[in-house]
């Protein structure tokens, strides 16, 4: 800065010079724009090492003459190390608890979210957010604590011998709990965005306040809470470490939320956790069992945005 | 509320059609609003359900009797006399290796005396209560314990103490801390923050004032938004592939001459954790960047400075707040994730401090998880007081950032 000011005051006392208007290439910028460019494309390298990566071991796992699609997608016993390939043991379990958690959370978030948008007065929801703020704050591994000492015990006492100690319900009650912040705060995005005059409009028809916000602002959002909704099951799929403790370590193709069975995600924790040799059948099923995983919420939040994308356009 | 009427209901009818609407009405608002009471009284008894654990009653037995070293009561025992009962008792290869650690001579008497009750008196945990049974079944539990274990002593016990913070771990729970964990969480967080927080801001500063409009631009943008969703399970098995395995020369330190160690250290972990906070990073950095006027560009372009010269001295000291406030919130994430590490490699048992990026590490959730994963109980007591420090830990930090937000907030 020093030196700018020095150079103004040593160009004051020449004569009055014609100014160069023409672009000067100056290369300490070019080189700090080239830096820039570089920081903002290594998100999409990380996405392409990401699809490498996964692919290439995924490529070793289906490779080997053993495996085959047929048998991937068509078996239900899931047992690498002696020739068993079949993904439904582990999905069938990310499909009930994430159904759990979803038939928890999306019922409690949406209500939440139109108690917050349409009834509760600015002190009310001062009060409120922040429980749910902190509820989105806490690490999974302590809702895997929960889940495990606190609502399996419950549980335990509701069902006696029934339910298994590791059990599906459980880790599926907690992620719904988890997972309700999420829908809570995109469906009130939604519902907020909803124009004031629809609300209007509404009660100069003599509609009530519940009317108005079940029959109006809700179908008028109702895309905005398909995002949430779609982006919930992706957190839910995704979601380890509270089924990881909760849910059970083992495959077992099962959709009774009473019985303990092992997700695709508390597979890859439990398996990789352990001592691993690389290039081993069980290593190499892991990145299949990624992949998968990537590719199904890349799916469900590339739909999610592109819904909020469209919803946004109607309304500004 | 849905009935559709054929013709619009008049007088009495309309009457009490109105009634019914505004109970229907209610009933509602009371659901609606009993979602909200479910989240309070969910974030209670998670609560409640910690701190439960992390206190309570213990009983145990000694396995030999102190009697057998010390005519002192165990609680009187100065820091002479423990040292000479540890070497007199303990066998030498053993002493070694705990002089080798720390020389005994430097200990404090709470570790020798835990030392003392870990190595020769041998603490034997006979079971735990949680806090409510304790004060609850206080009675119950007594007789309990003197029919059982007549031998057994019965405490009310606090499991998080100045000292579970700075023990190292240990197989027995009643002497493991976290400060291993502690350590190892600020290692792989501060590798995480040097490598996200210069990248993400430069990515945001390239997306919000040079990119241009284009396909490649909304290309980035939408896979920075992505990848704000990818599991983060997905990041470890990135940085299992990429950090610990094929860059395992550079994060095992074996190229910069360090032996003992494969690519499972803090600093493939903070990478991995570094990728993973990155769009979150951008993210934040971007709605704090956009929030600066663009009149304080224009005057700064007016007096003839360059773009660079704009952003350095104009955009980014604005924006700076927003940034750090971003940061924080990467922290706390980072602080709190548990799966990633598990996948690239966080030892499970470790207790000597992680002393620099190529160290083998383990971090406070995993030790929760390990701990919440153990059949007996008084691990799940270690298990709630690691989370208590957890939770005050992200507390402080997101305290922090509210702080930081409010304070430097500034309306245009």
């Amino acid at each position: 800065m020093k030196e700018e000011v020095l150079n103004i005051k040593a160009t004051e006392t020449q004569s009055f010079r014609q100014f160069d208007l023409k672009k000067k290439t100056r290369i300490g910028e070019s080189v700090i724009q080239a830096l820039l460019f570089f920081a903002g494309i290594l998100s999409v390298l990380t996405t392409v090492a990401i699809v490498y990566e996964l692919g290439k071991e995924a490529m070793l796992f289906f490779g080997n003459p053993d495996v085959t699609f047929a048998k991937f997608f068509g078996e239900t016993k899931w047992q690498p190390g002696i020739g068993q390939y079949g993904i439904w043991a582990l999905v069938s379990a990310t499909l009930t608890t994430s159904a759990i958690a979803i038939s928890i959370s999306l019922p409690l978030g949406l209500a939440a979210a139109i108690y917050l948008s349409e009834y509760a007065s600015p002190k009310a929801r001062g009060i409120l957010k922040p429980v749910l703020e902190i509820l989105a704050g806490i690490p999974t591994v302590v809702y895997g604590y929960f889940a495990l000492l606190f609502v399996t015990p419950i549980l335990q006492n509701i069902f006696g011998d029934n339910i298994q100690v590791y059990n599906m319900l459980s880790a599926g009650l907690v992620m719904g709990i988890m997972i309700l912040p999420l829908i809570s705060s995109m469906s009130e995005d939604a519902l907020s965005a909803v124009p004031r005059s629809l609300r209007e409009a509404a009660y100069a028809m003599g509609a009530t306040k519940l009317e108005s916000s079940l029959q109006v602002v809700l179908p008028a959002a109702l895309s905005g809470i398909g995002a949430a909704l779609i982006l919930g099951i992706s957190r839910a799929v995704g979601e380890t470490m509270i089924v990881a403790v909760a849910s059970g370590a083992g495959p077992n193709f099962s959709f009774n939320p009473l019985e303990a069975a092992e997700t695709m995600t508390g597979h890859i924790a439990r398996i990789s956790g352990g001592d691993l040799s690389y290039n081993s059948i069980d290593y190499t099923s892991l990145f299949a069992i990624a992949l998968m995983l990537f590719l199904v919420t890349l799916v469900l939040n590339l739909i999610s945005q592109y819904i909020v994308n469209r919803f946004r356009e109607r309304y500004e | 509320m849905n009935q559709r009427h054929d013709h619009f209901p008049e007088g009495a009818d309309f009457n009490a059609s109105l009634r019914n609407r505004y109970r229907v009405a209610t009933i509602w608002q009371t659901i609606f609003l009993s979602a909200l009471l479910i989240a309070i009284i969910a974030l209670t008894a998670l609560l409640y359900n910690v701190v439960d654990g992390a206190f309570g009653f213990i009983a145990y037995e000694y396995k030999d009797d102190p009697a057998e070293f010390t005519s002192t009561p165990v609680n009187e025992l100065t820091k002479d006399e423990l040292l000479v009962i540890l070497k007199e008792n303990l066998s030498s290869g053993a002493y070694n290796k705990l002089e080798n650690e720390q020389p005994m001579q430097e200990r404090s008497q709470a570790d020798l005396l835990t030392l003392f009750l870990e190595r020769l008196v041998r603490i034997d945990t006979k079971g735990t209560w949680s806090m409510t049974d304790s004060l609850l079944r206080g009675d119950e539990i007594r007789v309990e314990v003197a029919e059982k274990y007549p031998d057994a002593i019965l405490e009310f016990r606090s499991w998080l103490t100045p000292q579970f913070l700075t023990t190292p771990m240990s197989s027995k729970a009643e002497f493991a801390g976290v400060r291993t964990a502690i350590l190892g969480s600020l290692w792989m967080v501060g590798l995480a923050i040097l490598f996200a927080l210069p990248i993400g801001t430069g990515a945001a500063i390239y997306l919000q004032e040079y990119a241009p409009k284009g396909w490649l631009t909304s290309i980035i943008q939408t896979n920075i938004n992505n990848l704000a969703g990818v599991p983060s399970i997905v990041y470890g098995m990135l940085g299992l592939a990429v950090f610990v395995r094929t860059l395992e020369a550079f994060t095992s330190g074996s190229m910069f001459g360090v032996t003992d160690s494969n690519g499972r250290t803090v600093l493939s972990a903070g990478l991995t954790m570094g990728i993973l906070v990155l769009p979150l990073i951008i993210i934040n950095a971007q709605e704090a960047i956009k929030a600066v006027p663009d009149s304080l560009r224009q005057a700064a372009y007016g007096v003839g400075a360059t773009r660079w010269q704009t952003i350095w001295h104009h955009v980014l000291p604005n924006a700076l707040p927003g940034i750090l406030t971003g940061s924080i919130l990467a922290i706390s994430r980072a602080l709190g994730e548990t799966a990633p590490l598990i996948v690239v490699g966080a030892s499970t048992f470790i207790s000597i401090d992680p002393d620099g990026p190529f160290s083998k590490f383990t971090a406070l959730p995993i030790q929760i998880y390990q701990w919440t994963t153990r059949a007996q109980s008084e691990f799940h007591a270690i298990a709630a007081s690691a989370i208590i420090v957890l939770l005050i830990l992200l507390l402080t930090l997101n305290a922090t950032a509210i702080l930081l937000r409010n304070r430097y907030q500034r309306k245009y």
